[in-house]
């Protein structure tokens, strides 16, 4: 920049700090604090969640089939390994083994990869059954939620002792039965029954919300995607810088803050994993 | 500079919290096994029907997973006491936040289902 | 006390100007545009905020005007609504959030710590680019679309019309927050990290005790809004129904998302102008400022505190009786905190010599001007007057005493009082105080028979109104004009002492804060050696020179251990 910013033997020692010391522990409470507006950030969605799950936990429950637990599973693996090699590579930058270091920072960005690769799979393959963030386009087609229960969804088949909530339940109408004929009515076990969405006895209030919960998970998944990909571009840098050497014991502070944005990326993933996926 | 705290040679080091701990490779690999092992955990508790203890165990489980980053890969254990205050703080607030949404919410919910009903009568 | 053994050396004649200084240190558009110095961002973000200031009165005399007599004079409704509308988000998300921490925050804050710059430099001209971009989305807004929801931009209205408008305004206000969250990290991180050797919390200044409360607010409360306009820019353009009743959603969910920022945000925005207040009181009543940690402590209350109170903007939009009921209580707890500062200025006043120069009318404007507005807001959170209340010009006239006399004579009190610090000129105390008492008059006329109106159930964001009216909204008019004539004679007297005022001594109004010590302007790196902190309100450390035309420090000075 154009002001003299810098000490001279010191090439990464801002001029108003005393010290790298000064620097590291400002950088770090700046990023700790940094954190703290991630984790508001993302408040408002599980906010969102809370509500609408703990008003229509049947439709979540319902919901949820549509997402693929396997994928789900094989992703928090993905960040949980990326996490580990970017608090692994921080303390090769501590030791100075710049070698291990562009390793570490390397794997990171090849599970960043693998994940948004598993993600757009997961995308594709829900709008590839129709299913849409957003009211107008929101159409999902048969199948879209796998191999459920009929039996167990509240506002598909009405009137029976599993519902949770009564009022909605009673007010579905005469539901999927009329698809299904007297199949289950008997009480076959593991009948499946698929739902047509334009079945005119659905409950249209449980419908939207049935949009809302994919409204939610479009956000949510979304908004931790962009940070994955903002963390792909942050660890790419970082990488360059490694491999020009411009990292030492006492200099290390870059590859400290951005591990730790990334593992607090990793952590909000611990969380969206169990609620959007391990709904049952 | 291959000693474990690069920090005794840094001028003027702060305090004994060493904001330059170095973590041993065990410890890193150890909270790696324990996070794919809560992972499968919750998963497979996941296959089973256990009523109104699902959503308690799932978070229980990613509670613990979310503090052993928060504590290990995140060096909060061995860190500033205020980064924690910061970070445990802001879940606070968080909490706050969502606990008054959901106590209004639950209390004018039943209006909004007398309305929902009312709109499903019109319709039909 | 430790005080007492604290070497208080200073030269007898410090230097008062320089010629090299942070204004001419480098010359060319480039060297501002791409400056990493926290006092020219400062100076950069005073002509974006003013200038946003302008365009946000020009819109409230057009309102004025409008309202002079009933009946339609010279708009449409819908331009009506759109004037409304633009007045508010211009002046809350352009002006006066960002007012006093942004611009005068920036140039002050590193001063009075003896640093050299802010923590983060680079994320402070970022802070800066960003508030630019919000700013351009609005004018882009503004010459585009209609954008007629009011500032808050409630749904299910704001998401099924005009959703371009909305977009672009909401994404402008997007990027606003993410300006005012890196501004307020990067604060705290200065605060915590760059202060001088001998300055511990109990000797923090109070203008940096404020402006750590705000960091405080700006970092928890901000993302909030940020992720609640995303959702709404969702709403919009996708459908995603959480906010919209006809798709399934809440509008009263958004609402809570929005005050779970803006209650917090009518913080960020007072308690900058508290703090500015605490160091002009103090300065002008040339004695040390009484409940120091009284004041120090309410800051951060008021800042937790205003977390809790979201609701009482809901009590009339179906909110649950249970929580009406406890964001009424809360809310009459924030009261104390606010009591206790105006109790503690008093009290420096009482027996202090008080010189009335520009900022201190200012000052006592906003004692005056906060106390009233302050006191007509427990009205508003009283749930049974509330009802009567809600939505009339009562809570138009409390929330502008509170803003404009509170935040907006504040800002002109730092303003005035940093001015020679900021740009080493002297303005005309004459034209100034006219300036000032004119804006106080005007600001009076203007908003006192909105209180009356209001109580008569005259209600806002109304195009037309009965005649029964009349004589008050022309009151009301008349008394923006006025302010609009005191403001043009302070912007007057300001630029005008810029090509013709005397130069400024270093320490002109005999402050003890640290910033005052190095020249005016200062050079381009403050100080060489962070200055040894001692009380900052020890007012007896300095004194009149008269060959310096300021204040210097005393020679051989030991702080008496008072407390």
């Amino acid at each position: 920049m154009s002001d003299a910013h810098g000490h001279g033997d010191k090439p990464f020692l801002a001029h108003h700090f005393e010290d790298e010391d000064h620097q590291f522990d400002a950088g770090k409470l700046g990023i700790w604090a940094f954190l703290v507006t991630e984790v508001l950030f993302f408040s408002g969605l599980f906010c969102a969640y809370a509500i609408y799950r703990s008003m229509h936990p049947d439709v979540f429950q319902f919901a949820a089939n549509a997402l693929d637990t396997k994928w789900g599973a094989i992703n928090t693996a993905v960040l949980i390994l990326s996490s580990l090699t970017a608090a692994w590579a921080v303390r090769n930058a501590q030791l100075g083994q710049k070698g291990l270091l562009c390793l570490n920072l390397f794997v990171t960005i090849l599970c960043a990869f693998g994940f948004m690769g598993i993600k757009y799979q997961e995308y594709s393959h829900k709008f590839h059954y129709g299913i849409y963030p957003g009211k107008d386009n929101f159409a999902p087609m048969e199948g879209a939620f796998g191999d459920y229960k009929a039996e167990k969804v509240a506002f598909v088949v009405p009137g029976d002792d599993s519902t949770q909530d009564g009022e909605a339940a009673a007010s579905g109408g005469a539901g999927e039965e009329a698809h299904a004929g007297d199949d289950h009515a008997a009480g076959d076990e593991g009948h499946e029954v698929l739902v047509k969405w334009d079945d005119p006895n659905i409950d249209p209030i449980l419908k939207d919300k049935l949009k809302i919960f994919f409204g939610i998970y479009y956000c949510m998944t979304g908004l931790h995607g962009i940070h994955v990909l903002l963390g792909i571009l942050v660890f790419m840098w970082l990488l360059s810088r490694a491999m020009r050497g411009h990292f030492t014991p006492t200099y290390y502070g870059p590859i400290d803050y951005a591990a730790l944005y990334w593992h607090l990326v990793d952590l909000i993933w611990i969380y969206l994993f169990p609620l959007l996926y391990l709904i049952n | 500079m291959t000693t474990t705290t690069a920090s005794a040679e840094a001028p003027g080091a702060h305090d004994d919290h060493g904001s330059h701990h170095v973590l041993p490779l065990w410890l890193l690999l150890g909270t790696w096994a324990a996070l794919m092992a809560l992972t499968l955990l919750t998963v497979g508790s996941s296959q089973f029907d256990l009523g109104a203890f699902d959503l308690p165990i799932a978070m229980g489980i990613a509670t613990v997973k979310a503090m052993l980053v928060l504590m290990i890969f995140m060096h909060l254990g061995f860190d500033k006491g205020f980064h924690s205050l910061l970070i445990f703080g802001s879940l606070l607030f968080v909490f706050l936040f969502v606990s008054f949404v959901l106590i209004d919410r639950g209390q004018y919910q039943p209006s909004i289902t007398a309305m929902d009903q009312q709109k499903l009568m019109q319709g039909n | 006390m430790t005080q007492v053994d604290l070497p208080v050396a200073a030269p007898s004649r410090p230097v008062q100007h320089l010629d090299k200084n942070y204004i001419n240190h480098s010359k060319g558009i480039l060297s501002w545009l791409l400056t990493l110095d926290h006092k020219r961002i400062g100076l950069m973000y005073l002509v974006g905020i003013s200038l946003s200031f302008f365009l946000g009165g020009l819109f409230a005399v057009a309102i004025r005007l409008e309202l002079f007599a009933p009946g339609m004079q010279f708009m449409s409704a819908e331009t009506y609504n759109q004037v409304f509308t633009l007045h508010g988000a211009v002046m809350v998300f352009l002006f006066i959030i960002p007012g006093i921490p942004a611009a005068l925050g920036n140039v002050v804050l590193p001063l009075m710590l003896g640093a050299k710059d802010v923590a983060f430099p680079r994320l402070n001209l970022c802070s800066f680019y960003l508030w630019m971009g919000g700013a351009g989305f609005f004018v882009w807004t503004l010459f585009t679309s209609q954008l007629d929801t009011g500032w808050t931009f409630y749904t299910p209205y704001s998401t099924s019309n005009n959703n371009t408008a909305v977009i672009s305004a909401t994404f402008g206000v997007f990027l606003l927050g993410f300006s005012s969250i890196f501004t307020g990290l990067n604060f705290l991180v200065t605060i915590h990290k760059m202060r001088p050797p001998g300055m511990t919390w109990h000797k923090l200044p109070l203008f940096l005790w404020g402006m750590y409360g705000t960091a405080v607010m700006q970092i928890l409360a901000t993302p909030v809004l940020g992720i609640t306009l995303l959702l709404l820019i969702m709403e919009s353009t996708l459908g995603i129904g959480i906010f919209d009743p006809n798709k399934g959603g809440d509008p009263v969910l958004y609402q809570h998302f929005f005050w779970f920022y803006s209650h917090p945000a009518v913080y960020i925005m007072i308690l900058p102008a508290m703090a500015v207040v605490s160091e002009v009181i103090a300065a002008f009543s040339r004695k040390h400022i009484f409940g120091y940690r009284m004041i120090a402590y309410s800051s951060v209350s008021i800042a937790l505190l205003s977390f809790l109170v979201w609701g009482h903007h809901m009590f009339v939009s179906s909110e649950s009786t249970l929580a009406t009921l406890i964001f009424s209580a809360i809310t009459f707890t924030i009261a104390i905190p606010s009591a206790i500062k105006v109790f503690n200025w008093l009290a420096t006043l009482y027996k202090g010599s008080v010189a009335l120069n520009t900022p201190m009318l200012y000052a006592l404007g906003f004692i005056w001007l906060f106390t009233i507005g302050g006191l007509t807001g427990l009205f508003l959170a009283v749930l049974s007057t509330d009802v009567v209340l809600h939505d009339t010009y009562f809570v138009v006239a409390h929330f502008h005493y509170v803003m404009v006399g509170g935040t907006l004579f504040a800002f002109f009190a730092g303003l005035h009082y940093w001015w020679p610090k900021m740009t080493g000129k002297m303005y005309s105390e004459v034209s100034s105080r006219l300036g000032a008492i004119i804006a106080f008059v005007g600001f009076n006329l203007a908003f006192f028979p909105q209180f009356i109106m209001g109580s008569q159930g005259m209600p806002r964001r109304y195009a037309d109104y009965k005649p029964d009216f009349e004589i008050y909204h022309q009151l009301s008019t008349v008394g923006t004009l006025t302010l609009g004539v005191g403001l043009a004679i302070v912007a007057y007297s300001l630029i005008r002492s810029l090509f013709s005022g005397p130069k400024a001594p270093a320490n002109p109004w005999g402050s003890a804060t640290i910033e005052w010590e190095c020249p005016s302007p200062p050079p381009h790196h403050n100080f060489d050696h962070p200055p040894a902190a001692t009380d900052p309100y020890d007012m007896e450390r300095v004194e009149w020179d008269e060959e310096v035309g300021g204040f210097v420090p005393v020679v051989g000075y030991r702080p008496a251990a008072h407390h």
